[in-house]
């Protein structure tokens, strides 16, 4: 590890705990807070009974907690996450799977629209989490592989976290069951099983609006977050033959953004790269781009660049998908650009 | 509907049922004058003719359980314990008034002590909304009972199928009240609908349906609490259609002039109020001097909630952007 550490917690300093893979955190992070809060209750498609999720994240929930607290709902999202609002009204703290984010848009208005504008209408708190396992590159077509996270950074209400880490995936997920408001937890299919680490045991959160950095450098700083922290990371790596010295910034959290992280890490280095698997065109990288150039301009050395899904839909097939989608060799190529400039 | 004769209610709430929607016509009175004297802010709606079903099916409702009512339920705000105060208040946008000027007009009167889910224009979420209060209701074992209104327009959504499925499928504590008040916004329901029954769309669900005469208080009042004993004894959800009609425009704005004027007189012979206190007097329950009485009541409350709220101070600009997010 090279660079200065900028004041940020040491990347890769995690408790000691177990190891498991991304998915595992993430179901343990729910058991443990069912176990915890007698108010926390999971619906969803096909969460229940012996199935447990399409993604098996909720496997031996029903028998450990029963039918009651884990709910098999009908194909209504626009209903069901409607309900989770009124839950939460109420004084529980409902968990709802959407089996894909994709399909997040069939409760858009339960979201947008009602669940995110009671506090401020009327000082109403909804305390509910959507897990939305988001992302692709693993040939799952238009409809399985969407980052839906801009409109809803979009909506004012709304909280928006995507971890890229086990650690990060068990501690987001509870801090976000324990906060009064409601969250959109993306998680990233691609790191479900692929993905291992530790995971501290027990009580452990991790504050919503709070970046990591994922590695250490001063030439060039990349701003990412999910499954795209893991491609920066190899790229940096791969960097290191050029004599370039590449942080990587894992935002966590997008909405709150931590404004503060980015814009020390840009004024520090200079030199900024944001991707995000999402498509470009009005993604969340323009928005932290555009907070640079507001905050930090005369402190840059290189303009602002971004990297992101082209603006179509995700594709199917491999070569495809490969050409939509940003990669560590991309990411490299783009980071030598920069430090070029 | 209405063939066969309801035993009347005791004389108190007979007085209870007819007092209320005095004071929601009253108000209702009120704020359609403010804004025809230019006193208002931004547009508002009127709920005329359906003050029996927000006050019949309101009153209904135990102390303990919600209520999501829509903007044509001003009775029913007002039988859970919104005052005319902070109404009025929120129709100025003031920092007196329920959102303290966040939302307008009937939007987001919501107060959870009062057991008042705020509405919002996205209809019927609200009914997905009590679904699931109602389905926390039976998580935890409580004997509490979930409201909610819809009109005909939105019973032609899909989440109006998709929430009363839900309901049935969860049997879930849930009274829902549908006002079929004739039109949405200008179009009538032969243009919204191949069904004479709104109630019909309950079968579909296994939600035990239920027809009355909306411009009935007794009826309506009588349906909401056998509806409400029914869910709280976990008998599952019902549906209580109530045939009204919306005797003015769609807000403030709308001459409704797309109206057959035979179709109003119609109903306008069958407004609730005068209905009811000609019922009261005939059956020696009140008497002109008791009219006299609630009436003069009523005016004095609401006047002295339009004092209230046009004294009130506006909100202050540097508040903005607080209460975005629950602290």
């Amino acid at each position: 590890m090279t660079g200065a550490n900028f004041g940020f917690a040491a990347p890769t300093a995690e408790a000691a705990g177990t190891e498991m893979t991304y998915i595992a955190a993430i179901s343990e992070a729910l058991r443990e807070e069912m176990r915890r809060d007698g108010d926390v209750v999971v619906l969803g498609e096909d969460v229940g009974g012996s199935f447990g999720g399409a993604f098996k994240v909720t496997q031996g929930f029903a028998d450990e907690f029963g039918d009651r607290r884990v709910m098999n709902m009908p194909m209504t999202e626009n209903a069901f996450i409607g309900a989770a609002t009124g839950m939460a009204l109420m004084g529980l703290r409902p968990v709802v799977e959407v089996q894909f984010a994709d399909f997040i848009t069939t409760g858009f208005d339960a979201i947008v629209q009602f669940a995110a504008t009671n506090h401020y209408r009327w000082g109403a708190a909804v305390p509910w989490v959507i897990r939305a396992p988001a992302d692709g590159g693993i040939s799952s077509g238009p409809f399985h592989s969407q980052n839906p996270e801009a409109w809803f950074v979009h909506t004012p209400g709304l909280k928006v976290v995507v971890p890229a880490t086990p650690a990060d995936a068990k501690g987001l997920l509870i801090s976000a069951i324990r906060d009064d408001n409601p969250v959109v937890y993306f998680e990233s299919k691609p790191l479900y099983r692929s993905l291992r680490g530790e995971v501290p045991e027990g009580d452990h959160t991790v504050p919503i609006g709070r970046a990591r950095l994922a590695r250490a450098g001063t030439d060039v700083a990349v701003v990412t977050y999910g499954a795209m922290v893991h491609q920066a990371v190899t790229a940096a790596q791969t960097l290191e033959a050029d004599g370039i010295d590449v942080a990587v910034l894992d935002l966590r959290s997008l909405k709150p953004l931590d404004t503060e992280a980015v814009l020390e890490l840009a004024v520090a280095t200079g030199r900024v790269l944001v991707i995000h698997a999402a498509n470009r065109l009005a993604g969340v990288g323009a928005e932290i781009a555009a907070l640079i150039a507001d905050e930090a301009f005369d402190r840059l050395d290189a303009p602002v660049r971004r990297i992101g899904g082209l603006d179509v839909p995700v594709p199917f097939s491999p070569p495809l998908e490969a050409a939509y989608r940003p990669d560590a060799t991309r990411i490299a190529d783009e980071v030598r650009a920069l430090a070029r400039w | 509907m209405g063939d066969i004769p309801l035993p009347a209610p005791p004389p108190e709430t007979q007085l209870d049922l007819y007092r209320w929607m005095v004071l929601t016509r009253t108000l209702d009175d009120r704020i359609m004058a403010l804004w025809k004297q230019g006193r208002g802010v931004g547009g508002t709606f009127s709920g005329k003719g359906h003050e029996a079903i927000a006050v019949g099916a309101g009153l209904a409702l135990g102390a303990d359980d919600v209520v999501a009512p829509m903007h044509r339920d001003l009775g029913c705000y007002l039988v859970r314990g919104l005052t005319p105060e902070r109404i009025v208040a929120n129709q100025l946008g003031r920092i007196t008034g329920v959102t303290a000027g966040r939302d307008a007009n009937l939007h987001g009167m919501g107060d959870l002590e009062l057991g008042i889910i705020g509405f919002v224009s996205h209809l019927p979420q609200s009914m997905s909304t009590a679904v699931g209060a109602a389905m926390s209701f039976t998580y935890r074992g409580e004997p509490r009972v979930a409201m909610a209104f819809a009109g005909d327009g939105s019973s032609s959504t899909g989440l109006f199928h998709e929430a009363l499925n839900l309901a049935a499928v969860q049997r879930a504590p849930l009274v829902l009240v549908v006002e079929n008040n004739q039109y949405a916004y200008s179009t009538p329901l032969s243009q919204q609908m191949a069904i004479d029954d709104i109630a019909d769309r309950g079968a579909a669900h296994g939600v035990p349906a239920t027809i009355v005469d909306g411009n009935n208080v007794e009826e309506v009042h009588s349906a909401a609490l056998s509806a409400v004993a029914k869910a709280r004894a976990g008998g599952g959800p019902t549906m209580i259609e109530c045939k009204t009609m919306r005797m003015l425009g769609h807000a403030i704005h709308d001459g409704a002039e797309y109206v057959p004027a035979e179709l109003l007189e119609h109903w306008r012979r069958r407004d609730p109020i005068d209905r009811y206190r000609k019922r009261l007097l005939k059956r020696g329950v009140i008497d002109d001097e008791g009219v006299s009485t609630i009436d003069k009541e009523c005016a004095d409350a609401v006047e002295a909630a339009v004092e209230f709220a046009e004294s009130s101070e506006w909100p202050d600009p540097a508040s903005v952007e607080r209460g975005v997010y629950a602290p």
